[in-house]
């Protein structure tokens, strides 16, 4: 099992693998975005409180999701590189990061747009609100750290380490609308019951949902083997791979 | 398409959402791109380098 991981995560190996997974991943990203964005604008219900507003939930909800999800990869990335000493395990890491502060800025963005005509506020220092800003501050941290520091293996073993102590912030995010009073409603899908949701918003929710989580594989599996190739130039299997790209395309 | 476009009276709001859905969703798309366009460009240079130099060995 071990040695099975170890090869996957060889650099030659992943280079491989996640190109081909990349590209399966993007295409399934568009086909559910293109089913989902029509669900979510044309085949599902307005609200009956907030009216056609309740459309904002298909961009707003999979941003948020995406961006504790990305969290959540990056820190568990950086337990693998620390522990297991696995190389690309913090390409991937890196990678990530960008995509969830993006994701995460977008989050906040469409809450503050939804919040405005909902709540009659842009913004409320309350703890759901808050606890998602710092989530941002912790990518900015990450990807500043990481550049901070010239060599390579302190720099990616620093934001390792500051990528799992930020993990605390992911329960506060998602049980702040449970543990404080606040204006943000609560969980509506994550229910242990059973979700509260109607099935017809449920349905373009969720197929949002799984094409950002694709989107966010296809692009950071493309940034890491960019980033790959970079450090592992001077190896056999990427001269190998110029020379067959040689007078070819650029892929 | 008027009521549409109309979105109840949100349409600033709902718009705006999914106008910087896409946004995001364009830099995304363009980063990794960036990022393959300039690691191939410095492998490539550094290929034809090499080549040079071997040429300028062997008389």
């Amino acid at each position: 099992m071990w040695a099975w991981l170890h090869r996957l995560g060889s650099p030659k190996r992943f280079y491989g693998w996640s190109g081909t997974l990349a590209r399966w991943a993007g295409w399934g990203s568009l086909l559910l975005g293109a089913a989902g964005l029509y669900y979510a604008l044309f085949a599902s219900p307005a609200d009956y409180q907030q009216g056609e507003s309740v459309r904002i939930m298909y961009v707003h909800v999979p941003a948020a999701w995406l961006s504790m999800f990305i969290y959540m990869n990056i820190a568990f990335a950086s337990l693998t590189s620390l522990v297991w000493r696995i190389k690309v395990a913090d390409m991937v890491a890196a990678a990530s990061a960008p995509i969830g502060a993006w994701f995460t800025f977008l989050a906040l963005a469409t809450g503050s747009l939804w919040g405005k005509p909902m709540w009659g506020t842009w913004w409320i220092w309350d703890a759901r609100l808050t606890s998602e800003l710092i989530l941002l501050f912790l990518y900015l941290g990450y990807i500043g750290l990481l550049a901070a520091i010239e060599e390579r293996e302190t720099a990616a073993r620093a934001a390792a380490v500051l990528a799992l102590v930020g993990v605390v912030n992911i329960p506060i995010i998602h049980y702040s609308v449970e543990w404080w009073s606040t204006l943000h409603q609560g969980a509506t899908v994550t229910k242990l019951d059973k979700p509260s949701i109607d099935w017809t918003m449920l349905r373009p929710l969720l197929l949002m949902a799984f094409s950002a989580t694709l989107f966010y594989v296809a692009v950071a599996l493309r940034l890491a083997r960019a980033e790959l190739l970079r450090r592992e130039a001077d190896s056999q299997w990427v001269r190998a791979l110029v020379d067959g790209h040689q007078g070819g395309g650029e892929r | 398409m008027g009521d549409f476009l109309h979105m109840g009276g949100y349409a600033p709001y709902v718009w705006l959402s999914y106008l910087l859905g896409l946004a995001v969703v364009l830099v995304n798309l363009w980063l990794p791109w960036r990022a393959e366009r300039e690691v191939w460009r410095q492998l490539r240079r550094r290929r034809s380098y090499e080549e040079q130099m071997n040429e300028s060995e062997t008389p």
